[in-house]
């Protein structure tokens, strides 16, 4: 009798405290999430209700989550104030050729890696993924020196120039060049095709995700980047959005429905693109820790 | 020596290989070079160079800034790679689901990672202004008076870490998303049927099979907290009394508003060291099998 109810064996095992156990754990998760989700949305709904107030309306105690009479006048007031429009085009120039540069460096070059045989190729790829290890920081004196020579200094070249090759973008491309059958492009010789044909119509239709990734990646750099453009501009008609909203800032400390119109101004586009291609987003991002 | 086929590879090899690797020796390759032989000489930009030795990193000995922006990106270490590992894995595990709605929470996490420093950084300067911000006002509603935040040297560092935890919680946690994903999910069935907790399960399960995940979080938040800058530029822009001065911000500093080239890229090399240094480090715990966790 009492040899069967000693705890030396527990009684019923597993079953009644593992639903109990998941039942409280699934209130815990949700709990998390909830808080997890608000504590990552809260602070860009109050970037937006503030950029909807007057200015000079914001410093209120308590703070007002809501404008009560929201109005556009902060954001027609920074664009006054600063040239946030041709900013924005800046930003927009440099990103799009920046992109268009490194996925062409990159796919080239990445052809040249996992297509093409000659002496010294391994060694060359040695020094690209030696430069991953390099951080920016280490470069970033002789670049402006460089640019200072080439009177690069707010030109678009200088903002562009250092931007349009990417090892982390050819080591990327290759590895996905690699796996392309070879069968494919000895059918495209076979049929009188060259290096180019090859490379256009049999190995870049079939690395398509890879270019989606670079694309993403080579996107969200060049958008948001801010040490270079800080360095290489001085004159603010040619200055990002970056470099221009941190401008902003220093000038107006205390116009936060100003500073706040800024920078909705400034990730909207980033933020509508991630909407739009999430997936291909999360995934450029999530690779982009290798570099 | 070299036939008309020769010749042609040779242009085909140009014309795939030239504009990579001319831009990168150009704009990568020649300043890392070039970076390391100015950290011998003293360069202001106006008067011809100086050849000065080792005398960049004899200064550095006795620079006290140097110091304090070494101490200081230590300390955002310390204080950043643990939280946003943990929170990330935390908030990874929350997220690996099938409940309702759970695309959306996944959307949401991503949406500071997209943005940019400068509009989150500027966010968080708001967020935490002392009298007028979101977040003394939360904590005076539970009956705390908040601190000065970046106008208290002893709170500004914890602030900024706070914003970057903020912003690359959801890169970390995509991370381990994929990670956690890639576990069977016979292991636990079969943890389960051996009687394990979902903590045994947790510690035996998953901790070791998210190993590799782990060390390559670990690597990538270490390295990229080293180089912190953005943030701390346009939150304190190193202040207040110096309190947030990191390394980064010293190669600006002294590059940018002194005009000490070689100085700036003397600290530039001592942060690549650094960098160095932590990786090989890590690895060589990898090897410990630290990240294995039996």
């Amino acid at each position: 009798m009492h040899s069967s109810l000693a705890p030396s064996t527990p009684p019923n095992p597993m079953r009644p405290q593992r639903r109990r156990g998941g039942l409280l754990s699934k209130t815990l998760q949700y709990l998390l999430l909830i808080l997890g989700a608000a504590v990552m949305v809260i602070p860009f709904v109050w970037m937006v209700t503030t950029s909807l107030k007057a200015p000079g309306a914001v410093l209120t105690v308590p703070p007002e989550l809501f404008p009560r009479q929201p109005t556009l006048e902060s954001y027609r007031r920074v664009i006054e104030t600063v040239p946030l429009p041709s900013m924005f085009v800046n930003s927009l120039i440099v990103t799009t050729v920046s992109v268009i540069g490194q996925l062409t460096t990159s796919a080239l070059a990445a052809y040249a890696f996992a297509r093409m045989e000659w002496r010294g190729r391994d060694a060359v790829f040695v020094i690209y993924l030696a430069t991953l290890m390099v951080p920016f920081q280490v470069t970033i004196t002789p670049l402006f020196i460089l640019m200072q020579r080439l009177g690069w200094v707010d030109t678009y070249p200088g903002l562009i120039a250092p931007t349009i090759v990417s090892a982390f973008g050819t080591f990327l491309l290759r590895q996905a060049m690699l796996s392309v059958p070879r069968e494919y492009e000895e059918a495209a010789f076979l049929d009188g095709g060259n290096h180019w044909t090859a490379f256009r119509h049999v190995v870049l239709p079939m690395i398509g995700p890879a270019l989606a990734t670079l694309t993403v990646f080579a996107l969200m750099s060049t958008w948001n980047s801010f040490l270079w453009p800080l360095f290489v501009t001085r004159d603010e008609r040619l200055m990002t959005l970056p470099v221009g909203l941190a401008m902003l800032h220093g000038r107006f400390t205390t116009e936060w429905s100003m500073v706040m119109a800024g920078a909705v101004i400034s990730v909207a586009p980033i933020i509508l693109a991630y909407l739009v291609a999430q997936r291909t987003f999360i995934r450029g991002v999530a690779l982009s820790g290798l570099k | 020596m070299i036939g008309e086929r020769g010749w042609r590879k040779a242009g085909w090899l140009v014309f795939f290989l030239l504009p990579g690797l001319g831009g990168l020796l150009i704009f990568s390759i020649l300043p890392i070079l070039a970076s390391f032989v100015l950290t011998f000489f003293s360069w202001d930009l106006l008067t011809p160079p100086r050849y000065i030795g080792l005398g960049n990193y004899f200064q550095l000995l006795g620079d006290k800034s140097f110091w304090a922006a070494l101490v200081h990106t230590l300390t955002y270490i310390a204080g950043y790679v643990p939280l946003v590992v943990v929170l990330g894995l935390g908030m990874a595990m929350a997220v690996n689901t099938t409940l309702r709605g759970i695309g959306v929470v996944r959307t949401l996490f991503f949406l500071p990672v997209v943005s940019s420093w400068v509009a989150v950084a500027l966010l968080w300067s708001w967020l935490f202004n002392p009298k007028f911000g979101l977040i003394n006002y939360l904590l005076s509603l539970i009956g705390i008076t908040g601190p000065g935040w970046l106008f208290d040297p002893a709170w500004a560092m914890p602030a900024i870490i706070l914003t970057s935890v903020w912003k690359d919680l959801g890169f970390v946690l995509v991370l381990f998303l994929g990670g956690l994903q890639a576990i069977p999910n016979d292991y636990y069935e079969a943890a389960a049927l051996d009687g394990a907790s979902r903590a045994a399960q947790f510690r035996f399960v998953t901790l070791p099979l998210l190993g590799p995940t782990t060390f390559f979080v670990f690597i990538i938040s270490l390295i990229s907290s080293f180089q912190v800058f953005d943030q701390v530029w346009i939150m304190t822009e190193g202040g207040p009394a110096g309190a947030t001065t990191v390394l980064v911000e010293q190669i600006v500093r002294h590059a940018f508003s002194y005009g000490e080239m070689g100085y700036a890229a003397a600290i530039s090399w001592v942060l690549f060291a650094l960098v160095l240094g932590a990786t090989l480090f890590q690895f060589r715990l990898q090897r410990l099998g630290v990240f294995d966790a039996q």
